[in-house]
């Protein structure tokens, strides 16, 4: 039996252990690690989500149970206080002694705090810590309390500091970044590049102060102020520091293991110190006379320290490490690959700058032109990946190097195609997938499509960064073999969703099974049944109540369901106008079912927490208070939004309410691709935000004008203009046939915005077929929408009122008792449901 | 948290030591999904009419833990019986509980019999 001991049980620490229960099947092993903080490993790269939800338990890398499990012991609170090397034994903070064969130091850093006066002051904070982050947001409650402005000054304007930065802001603080340097994030980002990102961090609203050396500390027993220089003061009410790491080497200087000169336990490609049976990995180890202060290296370092006490030998830790790396900060995209910095003598650069976009792309090139050394992105990293494959593989290049970064011409992209990377390239850096495994998986016949290449090689389930490439490469691999690539719906019909449509309605299909026995094969999936319904309800106005089991979860229940499996109700607001009694209404029925309540983007109101059972019962209500359901859950009309217009504005121009309420009641229950959102507003200042919606009019002198196709949303798009100077009748006629012609010709899930994107001929086509009639399919059009206006019906009334149909708003078959893994925590004055863990 | 899941263990026909009767056919719906309970577990239990079989599962998903599975869509990938889970849509293979997207997740599955329009599902414990 061999003991291994590693001291220290941060991110690196864990993943030792991770990779040693991967590797060894032995029991010859036994495995103990000591961790000084109170609870296990967590992941620090994202402490600052913290400040979000304050769950430590999400941070966790693995339980303490996950320990436990694989026969490894986990002691906490623990410090290590002596190594002695001639007995190989240590000694804890607690007096005990342990002896060990193999002793791996994963002791991380510590945040290194200048010698400043009057750091030690109340409100000073160091940024590492789950008890760290604790303290901060104890002391900012009670700042906040005092002084709802109070600020907060991180110390430090790398990485880590505007990380922090993010977290003041978080905490509801003004915050202020102060870092010595000229520039933010010196070691990663040149002078330009760096400006570009103040640019934008300061646009967000941070405050950014460059090139201050910080003198002392004010204030009597907290901080009050930062001194920079005699007259230069900046006053705040709590302090950061965040001014770079240091790594945690003092066992090694007590115990005589080789130290660097500034600093860190010095190791060899083993991941050995110069004891051979003490390893170091991580943040506390000085590899190649560097310490490498990001995650990646420091977990390639711990598999290289399990696979030599393994004796696996040929695992070694390779020369260069690749230090690049692509993150958000602040929601501000930051990447830098090989080189970032590139001496005049070794290289030329091509830089491309925006600076009304914030944006900079920066790439190095050699002095042949032939190789990509390196580079910095801000503000759109999106060509990162290709990038940097191409720097790790040493791609050939275009001749003219800037196409790598130029915003791409029309439909052209400078990369070429993804099948031109070599097949050791990897693709799927979290689960690294090669360009090769996903290719071969295709050629090899035992992947079909993109689905299978992600059950065989698992690419993508990480962070889904590569999805695209691997999308790209499937697709591209498919052709080269001869394969149609066509847009089915899924393994169960091999039509798209237009065709699927036209076959159901010429031939006067009756229901899911029979088009399932007719066009399709198997037994469906959630992928095909809701689409399949939601073609039923676009041609016969049928609502969810009749196929109850083809339905998407929400459309089943004809409510939303939240996070919990608890569920949310939205009655119907027309327009965004409701009576005081229809509000009393609403207020008393969530007092009665104590339920949530929130105000939602669409002017209407939602009520949350409601269970199974209960849906039923606030519905009768809510229906007898003359209610009816707004289709929240459904993808379908949600609202039509409108300002309040020249019934009570000054400046109104027509009466936006009572025209978006007839839309609203016009369209009310129309099932479609995707949700449809609406808007009107009364004069071009635009407070409905129409052009946001997928339809909007927005009153001029003499009628409506209507723009289409525009969404918030990830990808925001304005509504394009359509038609001018509308009156009532034609603006809903166009409306009418606009709508039907995207039902109909729609792929799934697609909204209006992207649909007009793919639609040829683009909004021009549109106006000649909804206008011009070019297709001579108008009178259809208008004859299908006024069919389906007539048919609506309440589907919650139907509900309610039919005792068979209420029997499935029961959360047990066989027993009244509700779900007893709901946890509700309070919240403000509301209550939520417990976070998940 | 990780209490609640080790509640549920797959049962094979072999071990079965309780057929326990959750109610008749008509009590759940064709083609999807309702929940039943036992002792303190809740577990999934599908009519799925289209291939003529019965199956039962634990309700709860084991990605975020909740009691949710029962209100899944259910079909075939490749011919395999499955559950897409309704928060995340994680598909669960009804034959043997297997995760079909490759992912480290499982749930517990049990066998249904079905005598004199009663619906049966067997436990060991």
């Amino acid at each position: 039996m061999k003991k291994i001991l590693v001291i220290g049980n941060g991110m690196v620490g864990y993943k030792f252990c991770e990779k040693f229960v991967a590797e060894s099947t032995s029991s010859q092993y036994k495995v103990t690690v000591f961790g000084e903080e109170p609870r296990p490993a967590y992941d620090r790269v994202h402490l600052s989500e913290f400040f979000e939800n304050q769950d430590a338990v999400a941070l966790e890398m693995a339980p303490r149970s996950w320990y436990e499990d694989h026969g490894i012991e986990l002691i906490t609170n623990v410090r290590i206080t002596d190594i002695h090397r001639s007995s190989k034994t240590i000694t804890t903070s607690t007096e005990d002694e342990y002896t060990y064969d193999y002793l791996v130091l994963a002791t991380g850093s510590s945040p290194f705090v200048p010698n400043i006066k009057g750091v030690e002051k109340e409100g000073v904070f160091v940024y590492r810590t789950i008890e760290d982050l604790e303290g901060m947001l104890a002391y900012a409650a009670k700042l906040k309390a005092k002084n709802p402005n109070a600020k907060a000054a991180v110390l430090g304007g790398g990485l880590l500091g505007l990380e922090a930065g993010k977290a003041v802001m978080d905490m509801g603080l003004e915050p202020h970044i102060v870092e010595f340097a000229p520039k933010l994030m010196p070691r990663q980002l040149d002078s330009r590049s760096s400006q570009v990102l103040q640019l934008k961090l300061e646009s967000i609203g941070l405050n950014i102060h460059l090139s201050k050396a910080t003198n002392q500390i004010l204030g009597d027993d907290a901080i009050t102020a930062m001194e920079f220089g005699e007259d230069d003061v900046l006053e705040v009410d709590m302090l950061i520091v965040s001014a770079g790491i240091r790594p945690r080497d003092e066992l090694g200087k007590t115990c005589d293991l080789e130290m660097g000169v500034r600093g860190g336990i010095v190791v060899n490609n083993k991941m050995q110190t110069s004891d051979p049976e003490i390893y170091a990995i991580g943040e506390v180890a000085l590899y190649n006379q560097m310490i490498y202060g990001l995650v990646a290296p420091g977990y390639d370092m711990a598999g290289v320290a399990v696979n030599q006490i393994l004796g696996n030998e040929a695992v070694i830790m390779p020369g260069d490490i690749d230090m690049s790396t692509k993150l958000k900060l602040i929601g501000v995209d930051v990447a830098s690959f090989g080189e970032p910095f590139m001496p005049a003598s070794k290289g030329h650069s091509v830089i491309f700058e925006d600076k009304t976009k914030h944006l900079y792309k920066r790439i190095n090139v050699s002095l042949d032109g032939k190789s990509l050394l390196g580079g910095i992105l801000v503000g759109d990293a999106s060509d990162y990946n290709m990038l940097h494959q191409i720097y790790l593989n040493g791609m050939a290049i275009p001749e003219n190097p800037a196409e790598l970064i130029l915003p791409a011409s029309e439909g052209g992209s400078s990369f070429g195609s993804a099948l031109d990377l070599p097949d050791t390239a990897q693709v799927c850096s979290c689960e690294s997938v090669t360009k090769g495994d996903i290719c071969c998986s295709i050629t090899d016949g035992e992947s079909q499509n993109f689905g299978d290449v992600v059950t065989k090689t698992k690419a993508t389930t990480g962070c889904g960064g590569c999805k695209p490439m691997v999308a790209d490469l499937v697709n591209e691999t498919l052709k080269s073999l001869g394969k149609e690539v066509k847009e089915t719906i899924c393994e169960h019909f091999n039509f798209n969703r237009q065709e699927l449509y036209d076959l159901i309605k010429v031939n006067q299909v009756k229901d899911y099974d029979e088009t399932l026995n007719l066009f399709g094969e198997g037994h469906g999936c959630e992928t095909c049944k809701p689409l399949v319904a939601s073609i039923f309800a676009s041609i016969t106005m049928e609502t969810p109540n009749r196929q109850v089991g083809i339905q998407d979860t929400n459309d089943r229940f004809l409510a939303n369901i939240q996070r919990n499996g608890t569920y949310s109700v939205v009655p119907r607001i027309p327009g965004g106008e409701i009576t005081p009694d229809k509000l009393i209404v609403i207020g008393e029925v969530a007092k009665k079912y104590d339920l949530y309540t929130k105000i939602t983007g669409g002017q209407r109101i939602d009520l949350f927490g409601a269970q199974l059972h209960e849906l039923p019962l606030i519905w009768k209500d809510l229906i007898d208070a003359g209610f009816e359901s707004g289709h929240a859950y459904g993808k379908s009309l949600r609202t039509v939004k409108s300002c309040v217009g020249s019934t009570w504005c000054r400046y109104g121009m027509h009466e936006s309410v009572t025209f978006a309420i007839e839309i609203e009641n016009r369209y009310r229950g129309l099932r479609s691709p995707h949700k449809l959102k609406g808007g009107v507003s009364g004069c071009i200042r635009e407070c409905a935000e129409a052009r946001g919606k997928d339809f909007g009019l927005i009153a001029v002198d003499g009628g409506w004008n209507l723009y289409v196709c525009g969404n918030g949303g990830a990808t925001p798009k304005h509504a394009v203009l359509f038609a001018e100077q509308l009156d009532d009748e034609t603006a809903v006629k166009y409306l009418d046939r606009f709508l039907m012609f995207y039902i109909r010709t729609a792929g799934p899930l697609v909204r209006t915005a992207p649909w007009l994107d793919k639609l040829e001929g683009g909004i021009e086509y549109l106006k000649q077929v909804v206008i011009e009639d070019s297709l001579g399919i108008a009178e259809d059009l208008d004859a299908e929408m006024q069919g389906l206006v007539n048919k609506y019906e309440c589907e919650w009334k139907q509900a309610i009122e039919d005792p068979n149909m209420a029997k499935r708003f029961k959360h047990f078959v066989n027993s009244d008792d509700t779900d007893d893994n709901l946890v509700f925590v309070p919240m403000r004055d509301q209550k939520m449901p417990k976070a998940w863990s | 948290m990780q209490d609640i899941l080790k509640q549920y263990e797959t049962v094979t026909e072999a071990h079965v030591t309780n057929w326990f009767n959750v109610g008749q056919i008509a009590d759940f719906p064709e083609n999807s999904g309702a929940c039943v309970k036992y002792k303190t577990k809740q577990i999934a239990v599908y009519n799925f009419a289209r291939e003529g079989k019965w199956y039962a599962c634990q309700n709860l998903c084991p990605h975020k833990m909740e009691m949710v599975l029962s209100l899944g869509m259910i079909g075939d990938k490749d011919g395999v019986a499955k559950v897409a889970c309704p928060m995340h849509k994680k598909n669960f293979s009804l034959e043997d509980g297997k995760n079909l997207g490759g992912e480290d997740l499982k749930i517990a599955v049990y066998p249904v019999k079905i005598e004199s329009g009663n619906v049966y599902i067997g436990f060991s414990d």
